[in-house]
C-alpha cells in the first residue's frame, strides 16, 4: 500500500498505513504533548492529553492522537484556542493531585493551567497506568494493576509477585510521571504490610 | 418431539400445538415479572393452581405465570383468557371468587377491574384500560400470553416464524435488505442503523464475525430490556439467529448482567429448548445454518453496557473501554467483527422480518421508525413500562398513559436517556418521542428510561444526583471522565449546600465540555447532560441556590427550614410526637415551635402535619419568624358564633 498523505498545522506529512497520528506527527518533529504514552507499549487512551483538532471532509472533530488513524486528506492541528482550553482542563484537573510534578507544572506553563483551580485531593497517582502496563507488557510479571474503579481506581502491587521480582527491577519506577517515588512508595507499602 | 429439519415440520408442529389448545378454554395467566412478584404473584400463581386442582378443573383450565405486562403500579396483574379479562391488584385472598365467579359462572368480578379514577368507571379488558388503551405494543404484547419456560407457549403465537422464512425462503442478503429497510435505528440509546451496522460487519474482511446481545441494563429505574429477557426470551433469540444468519456469523453471546438471574436462568433455558427442536446449533431447520449462543453474566458494573467495554469485559478481562477509532462491527470482540445490539432491537427483528420492513416503517417518525418501550417511573400515577408508536408526544405519555403526575402536583420536567440523559421542561411537553427529536432537545432516547418529576424536584439536585451516579459508575480509565466527574460532583454538592460560589456555573461548564469532548467513552461523553440540561432549561434555580442560598423547589435540606405558622397549629401533636430529634415543643393547646437548632430538617413533621391544618411550612432563603412569646402560645378555640 502506498503512502497516506496528510497535513499536520500546516504541514504535509507522509505515514505508511496503521500509524497513529501521533507517531506521524513525531516522526516529522512536531510535538504534541503526551502523559500516557510509551513507545514500546500499547496505546493506552487514558490521559487524553494528546487530544488534537481533526478537519476531515469538512467535519472538525477532537480525537486523541495515540490512536486515531494517520488517513488521506485529514487536517490535523495540534493547538488551538479548543485543544488548548481542553488540555489546560485536563492539567488542572491532575494537579489536584499532584501538584508538583515535573512534566504537569512544566506543561502547566505551556497552557496556562492553574494547580489550584479545582479542589487538591493530593494522591500523586494520575493513573496514566505506564507501571502496570509496562510491567504486563514488557516485564511479563503483573505485579502491580489496578484495584477498583472510578475515582476509586489505584495502583497496588501484588505482594506475592512484587516478593519475588520487583527487587531486581524497579523498572517502573522512573516511569512515573508524577513523582519517581509513587511506584516505589506503594511498593514499599505492599512490602509491608501484610496481605491480609 | 424430535428436531425440527425443515420449515414445512416446524409448521407441522405449530399446528400440532394449537390442535391441542382449545381456544375457548379459560387460562388464567398470571404476571410473574419482578414487580408483580414483589407485591405477591407467587403465592397468587400457587393459590390459583391449587384452587383450580380442588374444584377438579385442571382438566379444562390452565394457569401460567408470565412475562411482565407493564403496568407495574397495579400489580399482581392477572387476565383470563379467552375473554381477557383484567384483575389488578390481586391477592391470594382473591383467588377463590375469582375460580368461583369468573371461571365456574363467567361473571366478573367487578371490584378487581380497573377504576378509572377520574370518572370511576370500571374497565374490564385489558385493552380498555386507559393505561393500554393509547399504547401500541407490538414487543412487548406476547408477554402476558408466554409461559417464558415453554417454547410451545412461543410457537403458538408464531414464534420461530420469521426463522423459518428466512431460512427457507431468504437469503442472507435478503434478510439483511429487509433489516435496512425497516430503518430501525438501534434501542440500546444511541441510535445508530442497526442495518448499516450489520452490513459494515458483513462486508468486514475478517470471516469469522460474531453477533452479541446487550443486556446489560443498568439504568436507574429501567426494566424494559429485563421484562423482555425474563417474558419473552426466544423472540430475542430469534433475532439474534436471524442477525447471525445475515452478518454471516456463526456465534451469539448473551451479555447479561448477573442482577438479573431469572434472564439468565430463562435464556438459558430458552437456548435449551431451541437446540433440542433444531431451531439452534448445527443446520437449522436443515437450511445449512449453523448458529450456537452463549450465555456470559456480566457483573452489574455500568459502564460494561458501552460496546468496547462490553466486548473487553466478554473476553475476561476488567470492563474498560477501548480506546479505538475503528468501530466494533468491523473490529469489536476479539478483534472480529461483531454486531451489538440491544435487548429491544433483536426482539424486533423477529417481526420485521415476519411481517416486512413497510409493515415497521408505516410507524413512527421521519427518522425514528416503529415502536419503542419507556420504563415510566417517578411523580407519575401509572408506573410501569410502555411501548408507544414513535412521535407520540411527551404529554401523551405522561397524562394519557401515565395518568398524568399524583397529589394534584404540578409537572417540573421529565428526565429521558437514562443517567446520562437530560431533563426536558414544561413547555416542550409536545415534543415528538424520537431520537433526533430528543437529541435536539438536549436530552437523549438512551435505552427508554423516563422519569418524571414535580414540582417538588429540585432540579441542581437532580443534576448532582445523577453526576453522582456515573462518578461511581465511570471506570476510572480516562481523566476527563473519572477527575471531571469527581469535580463537578464536588461543586454541584456545594451548590446543594449553600456553599456555590460565584464562578461555579462557568467552572462546572469548562468540565462539561472536556468531559464531552475528550472522554473515551460514551459514559463521560454523555455524563454532563444531566447538568446541561438543567442548566439550559432551569438556570434561575442555579442561580437561586449560587446568589441567594435559596432552593426554589424547597428541596436542598441544607437550605431550608421547617416552620410552625401559629396561626394554623391546633397543637395537637402529632408533629412533637414523630419528630426524630426532639426539636419540637408544645403541648395541649399550645402552639408548637421548632427549635431551630435541634432541627435535622428531615421533613418528618411537614409530611405528618394532617392535610386539612398544614400549619408546617417549608422556608427557604428567608429568615424564620421568630417563635410565638411564651404568653401569647395558649390556643383559644374558637367559640362557634351562634345566631
Amino acid at each position: 500500500m502506498g503512502d497516506i498523505q496528510f497535513e499536520i498545522d500546516g504541514q504535509t506529512v507522509t505515514a505508511v498505513p496503521g500509524m497513529t497520528v501521533l507517531e506521524v506527527a513525531r516522526k516529522h518533529g512536531i510535538y504534541i504533548p503526551t502523559l500516557c504514552h510509551h513507545e514500546k507499549l500499547e496505546p493506552f487512551g487514558g490521559c487524553r492529553l494528546c487530544i488534537v483538532e481533526v478537519e476531515d471532509r469538512g467535519w472538525t472533530k477532537y480525537v486523541v492522537s495515540c490512536v486515531f488513524p494517520a488517513a488521506g486528506g485529514i487536517i490535523v492541528r495540534t493547538r488551538s484556542e479548543k485543544v488548548d482550553r481542553l488540555r489546560k482542563t485536563i492539567l488542572e484537573l491532575l494537579m489536584a493531585h499532584a501538584p508538583d510534578a515535573p512534566q504537569l507544572v512544566e506543561l502547566a506553563k505551556v497552557y496556562g493551567a492553574d494547580p489550584n483551580r479545582y479542589e487538591s485531593d493530593p494522591s500523586f497517582c494520575i493513573h496514566c497506568g505506564l507501571c502496570v502496563r509496562y510491567c504486563a507488557e514488557v516485564a511479563g510479571k503483573n505485579a502491580i494493576g489496578f484495584v477498583d474503579r472510578g475515582i476509586n481506581k489505584e495502583i497496588s502491587f501484588v505482594p506475592e509477585i512484587a516478593a519475588q521480582y520487583c527487587n531486581d527491577c524497579k523498572a517502573c519506577f522512573p516511569l512515573c510521571p508524577t513523582s519517581y517515588l509513587q511506584a516505589a512508595f506503594v511498593y514499599a507499602q505492599a512490602m509491608t504490610c501484610s496481605t491480609s | 418431539m424430535a428436531r425440527l429439519e425443515t420449515p414445512e415440520a416446524l409448521e407441522s408442529f405449530r399446528q400440532e400445538i394449537l390442535s391441542r389448545r382449545d381456544p375457548d378454554s379459560p387460562c388464567v395467566s398470571i404476571c410473574a415479572g419482578a414487580g408483580c412478584v414483589a407485591s405477591g404473584a407467587d403465592e397468587v400463581i400457587a393459590v390459583f393452581e391449587k384452587e383450580i386442582e380442588a374444584k377438579g378443573l385442571s382438566a379444562t383450565v390452565s394457569t401460567k405465570g408470565t412475562g411482565c405486562p407493564g403496568f407495574c403500579e397495579q400489580g399482581p396483574v392477572v387476565v383470563i383468557y379467552p375473554e381477557e379479562i383484567c384483575y389488578l391488584q390481586v391477592q391470594a385472598k382473591d383467588v377463590p371468587e375469582i375460580v368461583a365467579q369468573t371461571i365456574e359462572n363467567k361473571q366478573v368480578v367487578e371490584r378487581l377491574c380497573y377504576k378509572d379514577p377520574a370518572t370511576g368507571e370500571r374497565a374490564v379488558k385489558e385493552s380498555d384500560i386507559p393505561f393500554y388503551r393509547s399504547q401500541q405494543r407490538t414487543v412487548l404484547c406476547n408477554n402476558i400470553k408466554i409461559d417464558s419456560k415453554r417454547i410451545e407457549d412461543y410457537l403458538a403465537l408464531g414464534g420461530y416464524a420469521a426463522l423459518a422464512k428466512a431460512l427457507g425462503q431468504m437469503t442472507d442478503l435478503e434478510v439483511l435488505e429487509e433489516v435496512k429497510k425497516s430503518n430501525i435505528r438501534g434501542r440500546g440509546g444511541a441510535g445508530f442503523p442497526a442495518g448499516r451496522k450489520w452490513e459494515g460487519s458483513r462486508n468486514a474482511k475478517e470471516p469469522i464475525k460474531y453477533v452479541i446481545v446487550n443486556a446489560d441494563e443498568g439504568d436507574p429505574g429501567a426494566f424494559m430490556d429485563r421484562a423482555l429477557l425474563e417474558g419473552n426470551p426466544h423472540s430475542i433469540l430469534e433475532g439474534l439467529i436471524l442477525g447471525g444468519y445475515a452478518v454471516g456469523a456463526h456465534e451469539g453471546y448473551f451479555y447479561v448482567r448477573q442482577e438479573y438471574p431469572l434472564a439468565v436462568k430463562n435464556i438459558h433455558l430458552a437456548i435449551q429448548q431451541a437446540e433440542h427442536y433444531g431451531l439452534l446449533g448445527e443446520n437449522i431447520l436443515g437450511s445449512g445454518f449453523d448458529f450456537k449462543v452463549i450465555v456470559h453474566q456480566g457483573a452489574g458494573a455500568f459502564v460494561c453496557g458501552e460496546s468496547t467495554a462490553l466486548m473487553t469485559s466478554l473476553e475476561g478481562k476488567a470492563g474498560e473501554p477501548r480506546p479505538k477509532y475503528v468501530r466494533s462491527n468491523v473490529k469489536g470482540l476479539w478483534e472480529r467483527p461483531s454486531v451489538l445490539n440491544n435487548v429491544e432491537t433483536w426482539a424486533n427483528i423477529p417481526l420485521i422480518i415476519d411481517k416486512g420492513a413497510d409493515w415497521f416503517t408505516s410507524v413512527g417518525t421521519d427518522s425514528s421508525k416503529g415502536t419503542k418501550i419507556f420504563s415510566l417511573v417517578g411523580k407519575i400515577t401509572n408506573t410501569g413500562l410502555v411501548e408507544v408508536p414513535m412521535g407520540m408526544t411527551l404529554r401523551e405519555i405522561i397524562y394519557d398513559i401515565g395518568g398524568g403526575i399524583p397529589n394534584n402536583k404540578k409537572f417540573k420536567a421529565v428526565q429521558t436517556g437514562g443517567p446520562s440523559g437530560g431533563c426536558i421542561p414544561e413547555h416542550l411537553l409536545d415534543l415528538q418521542v424520537g431520537f433526533d427529536e430528543l437529541t435536539k432537545a438536549g436530552s437523549m432516547m438512551g435505552s427508554g428510561g423516563m422519569i418524571v418529576m414535580d414540582e417538588d424536584t429540585c432540579m441542581v439536585d437532580v443534576a448532582r444526583y445523577f453526576i453522582a451516579f456515573l462518578t461511581d459508575e465511570s471506570c476510572g480509565k480516562c481523566v476527563p471522565c473519572r477527575e471531571g466527574l469527581r469535580q463537578m460532583h464536588r461543586i454541584l454538592t456545594n451548590i446543594t449546600q449553600g456553599k456555590g460560589k460565584q464562578g461555579d456555573i462557568e467552572l462546572l461548564e469548562e468540565l462539561a465540555e472536556t468531559a464531552v469532548e475528550a472522554s473515551l467513552c460514551a459514559l463521560g461523553k454523555s455524563a454532563p447532560n444531566p447538568f446541561l440540561s438543567t442548566l439550559k432549561y432551569f438556570r434561575e434555580e442555579y442561580e437561586a441556590h449560587i446568589n441567594d442560598k435559596r432552593c426554589p423547589a424547597l428541596a436542598c435540606k441544607e437550605l431550608i427550614n421547617f416552620y410552625i405558622d401559629p396561626d394554623r397549629c391546633t397543637g395537637c401533636g402529632t408533629c412533637r410526637k414523630q419528630c426524630p430529634a426532639d426539636a419540637i415543643n408544645g403541648d395541649k393547646n399550645l402552639i408548637h415551635i421548632i427549635d431551630q437548632d435541634k432541627c435535622t430538617r428531615c421533613g418528618t413533621c411537614f409530611e405528618v402535619c394532617p392535610p386539612k391544618f398544614s400549619s408546617v411550612v417549608k422556608l427557604s432563603g428567608e429568615p424564620v419568624p421568630d417563635p410565638v412569646p411564651e404568653e401569647e402560645r395558649t390556643i383559644r378555640k374558637k367559640t362557634k358564633e351562634k345566631g
